[in-house]
């Protein structure tokens, strides 16, 4: 799934102390599985910037919607009647949220209220880690299924570095090394040798580097 | 191959397959554009090396260009082992800096994957790594060799470099040390410069196994020294560079001294490293990195027995 943070709280306010009636928009999606833009995450952020503005003296409206999903024009519609009724609508979806409302609404104005991070999911409960870049080219299996593309901090296609250390990436002591993962895998299964094969530059048009991507599924579009 | 018979004709080249013992050294361009600073760093090397590693933007601290400075140590008739790193660099950059460095003379190039920039002075920096290092060997190798691009495309006039990677015996995991070794000779690394070793216990057995699996017929191996300055030294490197081994009884040792004898100590280690070295087998040459102690290679290298460098024609 996508990953996100909540953005802190203080950012939020700042981007909305003009506006008297907001509207906040959660989304069932990832950000609900990741606890930060679902029901409760929404209802978390409204009383808090309500709470927030009364200690200002002032009043803030907040209308709380749930979305399906906010990556869908069929649900985004769903907001049509009421998109104009407020001064400003956030979003609590990953980025593409309030990219989609963006532009089914375009006399609106929306705004973002989590940091969206990556592609990966919950090692543990409360603790989401990266696993995919979303390079366009998936190449795990030279690799055990692990993706150095991702989880390698340089992207390195023939790892370790030099800087890997017990297990850790020379960043941090606090990053896996992928490398030293993926080489105890191949040594466990007595597999060493496939390491010693020499991978060609990789091809990044499949990247963001080839430009903003399009995904057709020609049997799909009417 | 040129008609020669070198694959660039580097004073580094020419000492290796004469089968001396090569000696390389080590200079980090300043931090800005003053030249008269890298002479003085540069200068105190002329005669006691072999070659001398420019580095790329070491530890990611912006500093004058590699590629700069070794084209002004090539002026200054000094031999540079230009150092690439892919943290900077797409492959266009990479290609084009690869013909650049050619272009001014430089004939020796160290080739990188560079210290994450998370280390540096511009940690809010993007990297690149569009390829890694073993994938820049061979890069370089497919234009000097082929006379190609990446891409297959025709070079005019290929780069004339003789092409190095570095190797830590002592990074994780263990096991795979000598088969990545492997990997960047298979890839074209026609010398090899090692991490710092303190660890003389692993990295005799890091040699064996490179011997052992025929690596050290296929490459030059330089062996990394550099002298410690102090027990503390010794202490910060053991404690917080990664991959790097330094043993306890080093650090022992160098305490066992005054303070002001500390470094005098530091250097007879080194010394006493490169005897060893000179009689190991698969051992080349070593190459002496004395960070910010340039001034004092000339004493290190007479005091090795390493001087006069030949000259070979
Ligand atoms: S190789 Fe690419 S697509 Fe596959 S997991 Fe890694 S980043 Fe994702
Ligand atoms: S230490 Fe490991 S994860 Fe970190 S950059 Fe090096 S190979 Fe990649």
């Amino acid at each position: 799934m996508i990953v996100a943070d909540r953005k802190p709280l203080d950012e939020i306010q700042e981007m909305i102390k003009d506006y008297d009636k907001i509207m906040l928009v959660g989304c069932k999606g990832c950000v609900t599985v990741c606890n930060v833009g679902g029901l409760k995450e929404v209802q978390i952020l409204a009383s808090a910037l309500r709470i927030g503005r009364k200690k200002d003296g002032r009043t803030l409206h907040v209308e709380e919607r749930m979305l399906e999903r906010q990556c869908d024009p069929e649900y985004i519609e769903q907001l049509r009647d009421s998109y104009d009724s407020v001064d400003a609508v956030l979003s609590m979806a990953c980025g593409v949220g309030p990219q989609f409302l963006s532009e089914t609404y375009p006399s609106q104005r929306f705004y973002p209220t989590v940091n969206t991070k990556f592609f990966g999911g919950a090692v543990q409960h409360g603790i989401w880690d990266e696993r995919c870049a979303g390079c366009g080219t998936c190449v795990i299996h030279y690799f055990d299924g692990l993706c150095p593309i991702a989880r390698c901090s340089k992207s390195l296609q023939h790892g370790p570095c030099g800087g890997s250390a017990d297990g850790k990436c020379e960043i941090s002591k606090e990053t896996e090394c992928i490398w030293d993962t993926i080489v105890k895998k191949k040594v466990d299964q007595g597999r060493l040798e496939d390491l010693r094969l020499y991978r060609a530059p990789k091809d990044w048009r499949t990247a963001r580097d080839g430009g903003p991507r399009r995904s057709i599924r020609e049997e799909l579009v009417k | 191959m040129s008609d020669s018979g070198y694959k660039s004709g580097s004073n580094l080249e020419k000492v290796l397959k004469a089968g001396h013992f090569a000696f390389t050294g080590e200079c980090g361009p300043p931090k800005g554009a003053n030249v008269g600073h890298l002479k003085e760093k540069m200068e105190p090397l002329r005669d006691m090396v072999d070659a001398i590693n420019v580095t790329d933007n070491q530890t990611a601290v912006v500093r004058m260009s590699s590629k700069a400075a070794s084209a002004l140590m090539v002026m200054a008739g000094l031999e540079p082992n230009f150092q690439m790193v892919c943290r900077d660099r797409n492959r266009i950059a990479i290609q084009s800096d690869i013909l650049g460095a050619s272009a001014l003379g430089i004939r020796n190039m160290l080739c990188l994957s560079g210290d994450h920039q998370q280390f540096g002075n511009h940690p809010e920096s993007k990297n690149v790594f569009d390829i890694d290092s073993i994938q820049l060997i061979a890069v370089a190798k497919k234009m000097r060799d082929e006379g190609k691009f990446i891409n297959d495309e025709a070079i005019d006039e290929p780069p004339k470099i003789f092409i190095g990677a570095a190797s830590n015996p002592f990074g994780d995991p263990w096991q795979f040390r000598a088969h990545r070794l492997a990997n960047k000779i298979d890839a074209g690394a026609d010398f090899i410069q090692t991490q710092c070793i303190y660890n003389m216990e692993r990295f005799r057995e890091f040699m064996k196994q490179a011997v052992d699996m025929g690596l050290t017929g296929k490459t030059h191996i330089l062996a990394g020294v550099t002298p410690m300055k102090s027990a503390g030294m010794a202490n910060y490197m053991a404690k917080f560079v990664p991959g790097m081994d330094v043993p306890q009884e080093l650090i022992k040792r160098l305490k066992g001294v005054d303070k002001k004898m500390q470094a005098e100590e530091g250097i007879k280690f080194a010394l006493e490293q490169i005897e060893e070295f000179k009689q190991m087998e698969g051992v080349a040459g070593v190459h002496l990195m004395a960070i910010e102690w340039e001034h004092r290679v000339p004493e290190i290298a007479e005091r090795a027995g390493v001087l006069p460098r030949p000259k070979v024609d």
